[in-house]
């Protein structure tokens, strides 16, 4: 894609809401077709007062795609219009109509739309010498005038070409029929079958050459898409590529939609996960509101229920939530979910939550990601989720999801929706990485789930690979599912390894057993220290008894001694000493021979 | 149909008076007489003056010559210069 188509897009988009006045309109006046991507792709709409030739083959949309430009005209750009209908009566029409939601009858009571049925039956004409097809001028001059119309239908008018012999003057009419439009200044679209070679069977485009589009429904791997393709538009830029398109319940959407300009604003809000411990995981608050999420993993590893997690959490706080499933049904959904704890049937009750359903086989990839903006837009949800995106992928060019998602991805950044989408990949981290690394670029966080197998056991475990502006776990958290919910289980450390499920238990349980008869150790340890510091104790006792023995002696002796010296002054004085005397000889005998001596003298 | 109204209804549509519907006009009333004649009616009308008579017989080029009556409707474009082809156009068997 040239970079160039994508300024002149994201130009449109601030065009968008004044189709009619663009700045293009100084080189061509255009007439907003009101349907959704047609206009940016157009730059504006069809050439206003001109014939736009709109071809395809059977069933690829030329009736509605014309309709719709009247309707819309009619309702939005108060311009009222003419449907030239060679193919379904008006009755046929406005029943075909009504199941889009558009109710010619009503319009045409209002005076804004003018059926008219032009039935071309080649059985019943004869023809003889010369004519021309005035009649069919002023029928459709008629209804022109009587709603005042500005936009014109001929649907189809190669239908003539098997009710009108003479081809030489059908031709020569329809150049004066496309002449005349011009020259009415109604802006009008002229549908014709395609041709094997030519763009029309009858090679309609020779006589409407302002602006040419196909319309083009292809089968490719059993999935159809159609798309949409402008040929020509002579005097005005204009996106060249095949835009893929959907008939929808509201009719027409063609792809692009948005532009493809990084201006979003970035949310500081944070939203919840519905899961406490991952949020604590993200910086502790969860993820930015609008910002998107991708949750990759294998088969079996809780995508879908973390996806539901996410979408209880945002109806929780009262927000809209939208949820593609491509895997369940709603009621199959709903009957999974509430086994762990989610009841997702009240939000549904309450009208906050809206499950969306489909096989990924029902489209080609662009039409999902069409319907998925119809639903946005409709719904206007607070919270997508995806579940999961690589389903869709599946069926389509794998180079296309990467432009096509970021289209979607873009537009819900824009509305301040908040994303998150699942894709299913295999078990091995490398083979993850490479294959989804087109698609994760475009992601704010990528959470990756995974099993680990060890010890005849599986374990879901989660990890953050990434997530923009926050400050994030780098550990693996085990990803338990229980009756209550999801439960995120801090990991057990062990050493340099991480250990989860039973591993973790049995690791616990050893741990718990280890300390318990660490503690009985320390008990025991405890019991001896108090057992010697009582023997200790004990010994102290008796030391202290010995010294005061001791100590007792000797203040005894020293009494003895001092008693003893003192005798020669009292003897003499008092016979009391006398007993003191015997004691001393009992006690100390010998000791001090000098008194003694001194005694005996 | 009433008894009284004439076997042969035609009606012919015309856009104003131009050259060829004034032709177409003539050779019809020519055919008629020579084949029809007595038990027949003409309409002309004029797309001009009555545009919304267009849708009720679906017409689409002018002249348009229809043959309500007798039924089925049968439609002859043109100016109705090839008498045979209107005979045939009309399904009336030729007199003499």
């Amino acid at each position: 894609m040239p970079p160039r188509r994508f300024e002149t897009r994201s130009s449109m988009a601030t065009r968008r809401r004044t189709p009619r006045t663009s700045a293009t309109t100084d080189a061509l006046p255009k007439a907003a077709t009101g349907i959704a991507g047609l206009d940016e792709l157009t730059e504006g709409g069809l050439p206003r007062g001109r014939p736009t030739l709109l071809t395809g083959g059977a069933g690829c949309g030329k009736t509605m795609l014309a309709a719709e430009f009247l309707v819309h005209g009619a309702v939005r750009y108060g311009e009222p219009g003419v449907f030239l209908s060679f193919e379904e009566t008006a009755e046929e029409l406005t029943q075909n109509m009504r199941s889009l939601g558009f109710d010619l009858d009503e319009l045409q009571r209002r005076r804004l739309l003018a059926l008219d049925f032009v039935r071309v039956e080649r059985s019943e004409i004869q023809e003889t010498g010369e004519y021309d097809l005035e009649a069919l001028f002023i029928r459709l001059g008629h209804a022109i005038d009587a709603v005042k119309a500005r936009r014109v239908v001929l649907d189809t008018v190669e239908a003539l070409f098997a009710g009108v012999p003479n081809h030489a003057i059908l031709r020569a009419e329809l150049r004066r029929l496309f002449r005349w439009l011009k020259v009415r200044g109604v802006t009008a679209i002229v549908t014709g079958e395609r041709g094997e070679a030519t763009l029309t069977r009858y090679g309609l485009e020779e006589y409407v050459a302002d602006c040419v589009i196909v319309l083009d429904h292809r089968i490719l791997d059993q999935v159809s898409t159609r798309r949409l393709r402008v040929v020509k538009y002579r005097g005005s830029a204009h996106g060249t590529n095949e835009y893929p398109f959907l008939i929808g319940s509201r009719g027409i959407s063609v792809l692009p939609i948005t532009s493809l300009r990084l201006d979003h604003a970035a949310s500081s809000e944070r939203v919840s996960t519905g899961i406490e411990g991952l949020d604590r995981m993200l910086g502790g608050a969860g993820v930015y509101r609008g910002s998107s999420v991708l949750v990759s993993g294998s088969p079996g590893t809780g995508k879908s229920t973390l996806a539901v997690s996410f979408v209880d959490a945002a109806c929780s706080r009262g927000e809209k939530s939208l949820m593609f499933s491509y895997e369940e049904s709603e009621s199959q959904l709903l009957r999974n979910m509430a086994s762990i704890g989610f009841d997702l049937g009240r939000w549904v009750r309450k009208g906050l939550l809206r499950i969306e359903s489909t096989r990924p086989t029902l489209h080609g990839l662009e039409q999902h990601l069409v319907h998925m903006y119809d639903l946005v837009r409709d719904f206007s949800p607070a919270v997508v989720a995806v579940d999961p995106i690589s389903n869709l992928t599946e069926h389509g060019e794998d180079a296309g999801l990467k432009p096509t998602l970021m289209r979607l991805i873009d537009f819900l950044k824009m509305s301040q929706t908040t994303a998150l989408f699942t894709s299913l990949t295999t078990d091995a981290a490398t083979v993850l990485a490479s294959s989804e690394v087109g698609v994760s670029s475009l992601m704010d966080s990528w959470l990756l789930l995974s099993n680990l197998a060890y010890n005849g056991e599986r374990t879901r475990t989660l990890q953050v690979i990434k997530s923009r502006g926050m400050p994030h776990s780098n550990q693996v958290r085990e990803f338990v599912l229980s009756a209550k919910g999801i439960d995120l289980v801090e990991v057990y450390m062990d050493g340099d390894r991480v250990l989860t499920g039973v591993a973790r238990v049995a690791r616990e349980a050893q741990m718990a057993a280890a300390n318990e008869l660490l503690g009985r150790d320390h008990a025991r340890r405890r019991r001896d220290l108090a057992n010697r510091r009582q023997a200790l104790d004990a010994q102290i006792a008796a030391m202290n008894m010995e010294a005061e023995e001791r100590a007792g002696d000797v203040e005894f002796r020293i009494a003895r001694e001092r008693l003893e010296a003192e005798r020669p002054h009292h003897a003499a004085k008092t016979g009391a000493t006398a007993t003191t005397g015997a004691e001393g000889a009992t006690g100390a005998e010998g000791s001090d021979p000098a008194p003694r001596r001194r005694r005996k003298a | 149909m009433t008894a009284s109204k004439p076997e042969w209804q035609l009606r012919l549509y015309v856009a104003g008076t131009t050259a060829r519907s004034v032709a177409a006009l003539e050779n019809l009333k020519r055919v008629c007489e020579t084949h029809l004649a007595g038990r027949y009616s003409i309409e002309v009308i004029d797309l001009l003056v009555n545009p919304r008579l267009a849708a009720g017989d679906q017409i689409l080029a002018v002249p348009t010559l229809v043959r309500k009556v007798p039924e089925p409707i049968r439609k002859i474009i043109g100016d109705l210069s090839d008498e045979e082809r209107v005979l045939v156009g009309l399904d009336v068997r030729p007199v003499g």
